[in-house]
């Protein structure tokens, strides 16, 4: 692990979430891919963690692993506690109602061929008590929690625009009252005035719920607003941890601070000033730099 | 500028702002049910079946009974369709032999289709040692020859035709094994299908849910074109005399009795080769309006833009000398809703040498459009209605695509949001540097590929000889947008238009090409048009920039000004949704449902 600064936020004894020393290689023939190397974080009941990196950082597939999706190399994953690193398939059938997920992309996440009513009932399948009543009342109440009017469920997906189909791909996540969510890169695909709404409601249901979020984006402005801790991800290796103030704000490692300065502003005036200290910290870099870009 | 649009309001509830429109799903089968050939080819097989059923009601006469005084009589009141060389009746031996026919093809359906979706589905989704095994099978019925094992399945059951049409289903369904994987391989990719997993359905629950809804429409299509097939044998087999014995009728031996008599009584060939072309014709027709009638949902009709010329109008001011291209009054509308808001509504603009001027919008502004249009390369369904452009001091309406296409390249370069997609994967970028300029000026290929290298080495490629060789899969996404910008740049144009060009890059990446395309543009004295929906990279690069909302024009401004003391309420709200100028904690603030649901372009103010 590289230079890790010491998180200063208070946290609590027991994090929800812990990811410890994660690798994860992808093999194909005789190549491999070391995608994760070592990574450790932790997310605590009702907290935001924002994972920053860009493509090929491995930042997906550390929420694949949590999810079950990839399996994990070597490390372990507990969750509240209970080591899920090689949870059974019945245990991960059963896991699916704790930690849910959010794709980045609204269009492909949806079946079209399904009603938004049948993809929501999804999550309470496994929940065999539910009765057809439960589950239509617990749809109704979910759709408008995310603001989408009640006929929504009867609806296909094709009746809906990108940020309206966020929000239902949002509903179906927390339907089941997960404890965490795996958000990746939730608000890339959408226009800014949507990508607002969206992060707002997240922030509400998070209230109301008490969700754990882990929110992976490329968006350093978006993850500034949302997550109170930050983890940036470099190749597979966690470069900086801690406090998202004083990670945007003063980074130490040399990629956090080559993201932050390559990220514009939308102010052409603090926008120059940036570049200029972008372009010095280009020829500085020199050589390393190149590697970085390659 | 006036303020006819109601201010953003943050506290507005979300459940407002996202009434969907009262539109209604139109069933699949009533849309099937409006093309007229599948009414036809539908009407066709219902009546076959009507006749296969209730052949003994609906014939007047037994189809074995032979009257031998009334042999090889044409078509008459009494025999409708004539007798046959014993006197049977044609109508009536027909109406009986599609029994026979029918039961076939449906056996042979049958088994291809259990067979198909069975092994296919489970192959395409559970991959691995399973799939492996089926490819062998596959490739094994694959290799068997038809007639050959027909004819030995015959041996040993006796001449049953249904042995030989389940031997058929069985031999045929490795095509269906391979359609049906291979959609399923596609299906099994989506993200719904994982999200459908996290939340804990078994995997015959998915299959079940996700997976057979979304592969329904090529597997009625694959049985559409089975069933013309599985005809063709069953006739066939009846043919050789393989299956029902005579005098049994059955089509396959009705076409056998007619083409013993060919030369004699050619009639006799009609009614049954009909039947059996009429039929086959009819499952074809069905499968093409059941494909056709599953994709149109989601696929747009092809439709040729035939606008009306525009005719320019002789008034307008000429431009100012160092203005490169004026663009004035562009109004896009699309062709299948004319009554719609034009796509993009009277929008004009000017830009000078070394000017980089930034269109900024959201989906849907028609930022888009409007730099295609200058290019002459709308989408099928548009249509521009008005405009022109003013290129370096020539003027040309926007709808003269000959003119607009001379201006590519030469005058105006143009590179692409996805930069990996612009490029053939098939060939090098040697290839695609040097094809671009041997095709406008007589060069010889060495001399090309000093060029290609020399725009290479402009777009700060550091190793350009490697480059050069090297296949778009074998690069960067950002060494693929040098490249795009390489190739943009080969004929030296004085304006390029950049759709997006830094969305598909990672940050870092994206600073470098923007900091590329600044540099150029200044070393060449090029004037730049930047789509983009980001305000950061408008504020990196642009020196003035529009505003877009619905296809109007909401302001242009310097981009100092724009930020600083934004006029219209529009890029006010726009401005205030970034979350890079909220407070942290405190929610975003969002964009009125007023705003977003306006579809009147009048009704917003039009930046003069």
């Amino acid at each position: 692990m590289s230079s890790s600064v010491s998180t200063t936020t208070k946290r609590a004894d027991k994090p929800l979430l812990e990811v410890q020393d994660l690798k994860v290689v992808f093999k194909s023939g005789h190549k491999e891919f070391h995608a994760l190397k070592g990574v450790n974080l932790s997310i605590d009941a009702a907290e935001t963690l924002g994972l920053v990196g860009e493509s090929g950082s491995g930042k997906t597939t550390i929420g694949k692993v949590i999810l079950g999706q990839v399996p994990a190399t070597s490390g372990k994953i507990l969750f509240d506690g209970e080591d899920i690193t090689h949870a059974t398939r019945e245990r991960r059938r059963t896991l699916g109602r704790e930690i849910q997920v959010v794709f980045q992309d609204p269009y492909g996440s949806l079946n079209p061929a399904r009603s938004i009513g049948d993809t929501l009932s999804e999550p309470l399948l496994t929940q065999t008590t539910l009765t057809r009543q439960d589950m239509a009342r617990k749809i109704a109440e979910i759709l408008e929690q995310v603001g989408m009017p009640t006929d929504t469920a009867s609806r296909y997906p094709a009746q809906f625009s990108g940020g309206q189909r966020q929000r239902i791909a949002i509903a179906r996540a927390v339907i089941g009252r997960p404890r965490l969510v795996v958000c990746d890169e939730p608000v890339s695909g959408l226009d800014l005035s949507v990508q607002a709404q969206v992060l707002n409601l997240l922030n509400d249901l998070q209230k109301s719920m008490g969700l754990a979020l882990l929110f992976i984006s490329h968006d350093l402005t978006v993850v500034r607003h949302v997550s109170r801790r930050t983890a940036v991800l470099f190749r597979g290796d966690i470069v900086e941890q801690g406090d998202t103030l004083q990670v945007l704000d003063t980074p130490q490692h040399a990629y956090t601070q080559a993201l932050l300065s390559a990220a514009p502003v939308p102010d052409p005036l603090v926008q120059r000033v940036k570049r200029e200290a972008w372009r010095k910290l280009q020829q500085e870099r020199g050589v390393g730099q190149k590697a970085l870009a390659a | 500028m006036s303020a006819t649009v109601p201010s953003p309001n943050a506290a507005a509830t979300p459940a407002a702002a996202h009434k969907p429109d009262s539109y209604k799903p139109v069933s699949y089968a009533a849309r099937l049910f409006k093309k007229p050939l599948a009414l036809v080819a539908i009407a066709w097989l219902i009546l076959v079946v009507i006749c296969a059923v209730f052949a003994k009601q609906l014939s007047s006469f037994d189809p074995l009974d032979q009257e031998l005084l009334d042999v090889k009589q044409l078509p008459s009141a009494l025999h409708w369709l004539g007798t046959d060389v014993l006197g049977r009746d044609v109508l009536s031996r027909l109406m009986h032999g599609a029994g026979p026919t029918l039961i076939g093809v449906l056996q042979a359906i049958g088994i291809a289709a259990a067979l198909g979706v069975l092994v296919g589905v489970s192959a395409g989704y559970f991959r691995g040692r399973w799939d492996k095994w089926v490819a062998q099978y596959v490739n094994l019925l694959q290799a068997m020859p038809f007639i050959v094992t027909a004819l030995a399945v015959l041996m040993v059951f006796g001449r049953s035709m249904m042995s030989a049409m389940i031997t058929f289903g069985v031999l045929a369904s490795s095509g269906m094994i391979r359609v049906i994987r291979s959609v399923t391989l596609g299906v099994r990719e989506e993200l719904y299908i994982e999200a459908a997993r996290i939340s804990g359905l078994s995997d015959a629950a998915i299959i079940v849910r996700h997976v057979l809804p979304r592969i329904a429409g090529p597997i009625i299509v694959q049985l559409s074109l089975f069933s013309a097939a599985a005809i063709t044998v069953q006739t066939g087999l009846s043919f050789l005399g393989l299956g029902v014995v005579p005098p049994n009728p059955t089509w396959g031996t009705m076409i056998a009795d007619a083409s013993a008599g060919i030369n004699d009584f050619p009639w006799l060939l009609v009614p049954s080769g009909l039947a059996v072309a009429l039929t086959i014709l009819a499952f074809g027709l069905l499968g093409d309006a059941l494909r056709d009638t599953a994709v149109e949902t989601w696929a747009r009709a092809v439709t040729k833009n035939a606008g009306a010329a525009i005719t320019l109008d002789p008034n307008a001011a000429t431009v100012d000398g160092d203005v490169v291209l004026a663009v004035r009054h562009v109004t896009i509308k699309a062709l299948n809703n004319p009554a719609m808001r034009p796509l993009v509504n009277n929008v004009s603009f000017e830009l000078k040498a070394g000017e980089t001027l930034g269109i900024v919008g959201e989906s849907g502004s028609g930022k888009t459009l409007t730099s295609l249009s200058l290019l002459g390369l709308l989408p099928p369904g548009t249509e521009v209605v008005s405009g022109e452009a003013v290129v370096k001091g020539q003027r040309i309406a926007l709808s003269d695509e000959a003119a607009l296409r001379a201006l590519r390249g030469k005058t105006i370069g143009m590179i692409f949001q996805e930069p990996m997609a612009a490029l053939d994967p098939c060939f090098t970028v040697g290839h695609h540097l040097t094809e671009v300029l041997r095709a406008h000026a007589d060069l010889s290929r060495s001399e090309a590929t000093a060029q290609a290298l020399e725009l290479l080495k402009q777009v700060q490629i550091l190793d350009p000889e490697d480059i050069m060789g090297r296949y778009p899969h074998q690069i960067s996404g950002g060494m693929a947008q040098r490249v795009g910008i390489a190739k943009a740049l080969a004929l030296k144009p004085s304006i390029l238009l950049a759709d997006e060009p830094t969305t598909a890059l990672d940050v870092t990446v994206q600073a470098e090409i923007l900091e590329l395309i600044r540099s150029i543009s200044q070393s060449h004295h090029m004037a730049v048009v930047l789509v983009t929906h980001d305000w950061g990279v408008v504020a990196d690069i642009c020196d003035r920039a529009l505003v877009l909302y619905q296809g109007v024009m909401q302001e242009t401004a310097n981009v100092v000004d724009l930020f600083h003391n934004p006029q219209h309420e529009y890029t006010k709200a726009l401005l205030r949704a970034n979350p890079h100028n909220a407070k942290v904690g405190e929610p975003l603030a969002t964009i009125q449902n007023a705003m977003l649901t306006t579809t009147s372009g009048e009704k917003m103010a039009v930046a003069a």
